[in-house]
């Protein structure tokens, strides 16, 4: 709710921001901390809805205005005016989840293979439940993927947030990311369940 | 009404919104808004102008009626009442700052007309509030919603929005020209009003919208219309004006109810408003303009530096750089439907009359003047500003970009 946000117009420049400890989501002076590298400011902005949007190294911003009305716009700012926005994408809901899931998945991925590196034949791969497939709109524990590939799916990505340890009945969407660890054959074999059922 | 009166009246109310949707078309072709283009067809017909209309009196004096609600009903509807409260705690330095560069002008070129106070204070009006109708469709326009600038012209707007919730029943009770005391009483009253109905907004604002709202689009529109106006005449018959009561509501509803009434209401708003705009256009008498256009022009071009330098000024305190600035500037200037609603309560209280009662008001005639000017160049100069400034900033230094 953007009348809660405690946060001067304007996305102040040079604003110093609170440090925060890592995954702390709270909102404090309107930054929002996701993990311990990027702060991100959140600006309401009133009649339209909320800007969240954060420095990239190289100076541009980059963030996203959720409108009131549920839609989402993606924005870039310009390189040597941080002040202009060059580009606004205007995203469907499902849109938006995939091209965060693009995003956020391989980093998850990359994290939890780092940490399997030392096991030898345990591969962490992600497996997308696409529009079309036979378990849009199922639950987790309907694919079976447990019994059927022995594969264990240790979290779901959706709309860019990471939803961790997923229970049998976690009802599953296009566009969702698995994040799942197993053999590779097992994984093949999963990835196969989910397109074709 | 018999058979032949009736044939005239729908003709002449089609070619009036045909003429409407031609004049709109070719506003959006050049790309400006299409108030100035209404005020125009307004003052091309009716007293004084090419063509006299009559027999469609009626139906355009409740239309207009219904488009001032209508207006203020969706000027509510687009901010919650936290939005406004954190609006006016955010933007008060910038927003009483607003007040003074823009009211003054209005007001003493009306002191200087010889309109006395009560002329003042709606000059002053007329002067001081943005579109936030054009300037709106202007940020989405020019793709400038996710600049950093926004924020500061959409908390100035919002600021405006809360001043016009208490100015406008204060200038009702001075238009009803009360005695001083009754008149103080009247303020007070609507002025405790207003405060209790924003903080009822803000604690219980989603009753409201329970109550009103409904899946059913038909019923949902029945309903809003029906508790607008009905909310609008008591404000009235209470000397608050019917144009408070409906921004106050509008302002009630909130949470989804708000955007699925926003999104109903718009076409029914913009068919009622151009109806308003153009009585406005109609009730001026063009030849009363010549007399008034000197003062237009100079009211314009000063307003016009003060906006700006409201706008830059508030942008340059929230941290914003040069081409930001010189943004949030140009894009405050455009003036439209509000100045036009101040000025019709205005005129239809008889003030700037050239001699009582007598009907021919010069502030109908220089606020249409100055609101065709404002609205016709406010986007001409939002759009014109950043290449000007670009520009401007790379001759003398060249060393900004090879």
């Amino acid at each position: 709710m953007p009348g809660r946000l405690r946060h001067r117009p304007g996305g102040v420049a040079g604003r110093r921001h609170h440090s925060a400890g890592p995954h702390d989501h709270r909102v404090r002076d309107g930054t929002l901390r996701y993990g311990s590298h990027v702060n991100v400011d959140v600006t309401p902005l009133p009649g339209i809805g909320v800007r969240k949007d954060f420095a990239i190294r190289g100076g541009r911003r980059v963030g996203v205005i959720s409108h009131r009305d549920g839609n989402l716009e993606l924005i870039v700012s310009e390189a040597d005016d941080p002040d202009t926005t060059v580009a606004s994408l205007a995203l469907t809901a499902d849109e938006a989840a995939t091209l965060g899931n693009l995003l956020g998945t391989p980093q998850l991925v990359a994290q939890l293979s780092e940490e399997h590196k030392d096991l030898p034949g345990i591969n962490t791969r992600q497996l997308p439940v696409t529009e079309g497939s036979p378990f849009d709109g199922r639950t987790l524990g309907e694919t079976e993927l447990r019994s059927r590939s022995r594969v264990s799916v240790v979290a779901v990505m959706r709309a860019g947030q990471i939803q961790p340890a997923p229970e049998p009945g976690f009802t599953l969407t296009g566009g969702d990311m698995l994040v799942a660890v197993g053999t590779k054959d097992g994984l093949d074999t999963a990835a196969r369940i989910l397109a074709k059922g | 009404m018999n058979a032949e009166h009736t044939a005239l009246v729908l003709v002449e109310l089609g070619a009036v919104f045909f003429g409407l949707g031609l004049l709109g078309r070719l506003a959006q072709k050049i790309g400006m808004s299409p108030i100035p283009f209404y005020l125009l067809g307004g003052l091309a017909f009716g007293d004084g102008g090419l063509v006299q209309l009559g027999g469609i009196d009626e139906f355009t004096d409740i239309a207009a009626e219904i488009g001032v609600v209508l207006l203020l009903l969706m000027l509510g509807l687009e901010y919650t009442a936290n939005e406004l409260f954190t609006g006016l705690r955010r933007s008060w330095v910038a927003g009483v700052l607003d007040i003074v560069l823009n009211a003054t002008p209005g007001a003493a070129v009306a002191l200087l007309m010889g309109w006395g106070w009560v002329g003042a204070l709606a000059m002053g009006g007329v002067t001081y509030i943005s579109s936030s109708g054009v300037i709106a469709k202007i940020l989405n326009d020019l793709g400038r919603i996710g600049n950093r600038e926004t924020p500061v012209i959409l908390s100035l707007l919002v600021f405006e929005d809360l001043v016009m919730a208490a100015y406008l029943p204060v200038l009702t009770a001075v238009l009803g020209g009360t005695a001083l005391l009754a008149g103080a009483t009247t303020i007070g009253v609507s002025l405790l009003v207003v405060t209790l109905v924003l903080v009822v907004a803000a604690r219980y604002g989603r009753y409201v919208s329970a109550v009103l709202y409904s899946e059913n689009k038909e019923i949902f529109l029945l309903k809003l219309l029906g508790a607008a106006l009905l909310v609008a005449g008591v404000a009235e018959s209470m000397h608050i004006s019917a144009a408070v009561g409906a921004f106050l509501l509008g302002i009630a509803i909130a949470g989804p109810a708000a955007h699925s009434a926003a999104r109903l209401l718009e076409p029914l708003r913009d068919l009622f408003a151009a109806a308003f705009f153009v009585l406005f256009g109609l009730t001026t008498d063009p030849r009363d303009i010549p007399p008034v256009l000197l003062w237009a022009l100079a009211l314009a071009a000063v307003t016009t530096l003060t906006k700006a330098y409201t706008g830059w000024w508030a942008a340059k305190r929230s941290g914003i750089g040069t081409v930001g600035r010189a943004r949030a500037a140009a894009g405050l200037i455009a003036r439209g439907e509000f100045s036009i609603i101040i000025a019709g309560l205005a005129v239809a209280a008889g003030v700037g009359d050239s001699s009582p009662g007598a009907g021919d008001s010069q502030l109908a005639a220089l606020a249409a003047t100055y609101v065709l000017l404002m609205a016709g160049f406010g986007p001409i100069a939002a759009r014109l500003v950043e290449p000007v400034v670009r520009k401007a900033r790379r001759s003398p230094a060249p060393q900004a970009t090879p």
